[in-house]
């Protein structure tokens, strides 16, 4: 709707009048939740920028330091190493989770299954269960000695290695997320399957097309926008990566160090070392990277092909 | 609140509706002349159900077991003794109680969190898909700008700030953050733009109704199935919130389930700690169950409200 009628003043026409009062009606509703968003996001940030900027020391007190902190952080190899390790986990991790989403979505929308709604509802469970569950399960189960790992061994007289020990425990950490988010991002991927028009498959039959043809021109064009969020969904999550390694420390503290990923690292220099303005400096420059990855997916997802 | 069925919903998003009304329960033909069952794609299909449902099966199998038999049988079958009633019964007492304590908190945290996170979501999605208002645009870069800054790196300076405010230990420092939903508001924005005709609003104000009384008589009942899946996965978000709580609380009065659960695992790892996995397996079966159970009985209102968000792009 479109009421963009300039506001013409002393106006006795009430269609006029009720358009310019239209004009901010909107901001009756979207304002609650722009407040409320002003003080748990836009102040946050604004407070972050502005800790960055200095120091705070026994001697001497808070002072301004400019861009020291940023200089520290973009020579700090703790910061580096964690941020390969997420830049890692990120190229292996969301790819086969959102491979084997888009699958499962394509199997279930195909209509071809034996037992659809039973699948669907299954392998979006997952996603009920809180990280700290999902990642004490999978510790629990990943155990060599009392654990399903271990069960194997025992039974079958297998050595399969720890999952748990320093070389293994990205990957492990990869398959919890894994688990957790496949029926997530299946469920989006099949909603956006489900409202493809019909008139489209009825088009591509009198063509004489395959289903693979059916597939790769009708069905994976026509839900691209979903597969762009999940994929920036998916980035944005995987530069965040905090609570399966940091509830895994407990089990496995000599694999999982308080610089683990970046986000950790935070944490660790704030709450164990109280060093504030160094560690919002990390996180803004975590959440620059993320932004910029993100943004660059966004373009090269949704540039029409030529 | 009762919702329309998705059939109903749909019916009404207005005279040339751009697309058939996604019929979520009945198989459709994806594309084929006639689609038939394929047995090979049931069993690969059937693999990645497999992969997600044996952790909840071994959740379920290992809650009925002593601390003893955890240790010594086997994981994916039972032990010697069936001790889910009394694992259930020693998670509820152990402690004074505190795991009924942390309940009651999570139940808390998602009345007031998910509950005002659905409620600004549905007035700003409104907002955003039903009325042209200055800034409009800015609104939308701003939200989606701030979607791409990680969480977790608002914590840090949200602690600091709260800290100032005397809100950290307290509920308000886990609620106020969780009352913004960007992909909520998202969701709602493309679902009052499919549900809402304009026609419908124009005719409520020719009629005379003001906008509260148009949004609240005529509105909200076209926007329901998409209320349900906003709540849904808010719901989902508070539930199983566990790094906001983990940095404001300080004080395990105020704990969700989850930092209780990660408090008792960790509970055996210091010295002194008494070992209490059986109770952490129990306690992880009950904090999941509510969601698992609302999954299963709302499975068609959050689906359709999904599948008509996601027809805009």
């Amino acid at each position: 709707m479109t009421t963009t009628s300039p506001p013409t003043t002393a106006s006795t026409n009430p269609v006029v009048h009720r358009a310019s009062r239209r004009r901010w009606t909107g901001w009756m509703f979207v304002g609650p939740f722009m407040a409320v968003f002003a003080l748990v996001f836009l102040a946050p940030i604004a407070y972050s920028l502005y800790l960055s900027a200095f120091r705070t020391q026994m001697v001497g007190g808070t002072q301004f330091v400019g861009l020291d902190n940023y200089a520290r952080a973009l020579g700090d190899p703790q910061f580096w190493d964690g941020v390969a390790r997420v830049g890692l986990f990120l190229v292996v991790q969301v790819p086969i989770m959102l491979g084997i989403a888009l699958l499962v979505a394509l199997a279930l929308d195909s209509g071809r299954l034996y037992g659809t709604s039973f699948f669907r509802i299954s392998i979006f469970m997952p996603y009920a269960v809180p990280a700290v569950v999902a990642t004490l399960m999978w510790g629990f189960m990943y155990g060599t000695r009392f654990g399903l790992v271990g069960n194997i061994n025992d039974l079958f007289g297998t050595s399969l290695p720890n999952p748990l020990s320093p070389d293994l425990v990205l990957a492990s950490i990869g398959n919890i997320v894994t688990w957790e988010f496949v029926g997530y991002n299946m469920l989006i991927f099949y909603a956006a399957l489900r409202v493809v028009p019909h008139s489209l498959y009825e088009a591509a039959e009198i063509d004489g097309a395959g289903q693979w043809r059916v597939i790769t021109a009708i069905k994976l064009p026509a839900i691209r926008g979903a597969l762009v969020i999940a994929t920036i969904f998916s980035i944005i999550g995987s530069f965040q990566l905090f609570n399966e390694p940091s509830i895994l420390q407990s089990l496995a503290p000599n694999a999982i160090t308080t610089s683990y990923t970046p986000n950790l690292y935070a944490y660790s220099l704030s709450f164990s070392g109280q060093q504030y303005n160094y560690s919002a400096t990390v996180a803004i420059i975590m959440g620059l990277i993320t932004m910029v990855i993100a943004y660059v997916v966004q373009l090269r997802g949704m540039r029409k092909e030529a | 609140m009762s919702a329309p069925t998705p059939a109903l919903a749909a019916a009404t998003t207005g005279p040339s509706p751009r697309r058939p009304a996604p019929r979520l329960r009945t198989p459709r033909r994806g594309g084929g002349s006639r689609a038939r069952r394929s047995p090979l794609l049931t069993v690969l299909t059937a693999l990645v159900g497999i992969y997600a449902l044996v952790p909840l099966a071994w959740l379920v199998v290992n809650a009925t077991k002593t601390q003893g038999d955890l240790f010594s049988s086997f994981g994916l079958w039972f032990g010697d003794s069936f001790a889910l009633w009394d694992n259930i019964q020693a998670t509820l007492a152990y402690d004074d109680g505190v795991f009924g304590r942390w309940f009651a908190n999570t139940v808390l945290y998602v009345v007031v969190g998910a509950g005002g996170a659905t409620f600004l979501a549905v007035l700003g999605g409104y907002a955003l898909a039903k009325f042209d208002f200055p800034g409009k645009r800015a609104v939308f870069a701003v939200v989606i700008g701030a979607v791409a800054v990680p969480g977790t790196a608002l914590a840090v300076p949200t602690f600091l700030m709260f800290s100032q405010m005397g809100l950290t230990n307290t509920p308000w420092a886990v609620i106020v953050p969780s009352l913004i939903s960007p992909f909520g508001l998202y969701l709602m924005w493309t679902f009052a733009a499919e549900a809402i005709p304009g026609e419908l609003l124009e005719a409520a104000r020719i009629d005379g109704a003001g906008e509260f009384r148009t949004f609240f008589r005529v509105s909200l009942p076209l926007l329901a199935p998409g209320i349900v899946t906003v709540l849904l996965f808010t719901t989902v978000a508070t539930w199983n919130n566990y790094f906001l709580p983990l940095i404001m609380l300080r004080d395990s009065t105020w704990y969700p389930l989850t930092l209780g659960l990660n408090a008792w695992n960790a509970q055996a790892a210091t010295a002194g700690g008494e070992a209490i996995f059986n109770l952490v397996i129990t306690g992880a079966l009950l904090t999941i169950l509510p969601l698992v159970v609302a999954f299963l009985f709302l499975q068609r209102f959050w689906q359709s409200g999904l599948a008509a968000g996601s027809v805009k792009e």
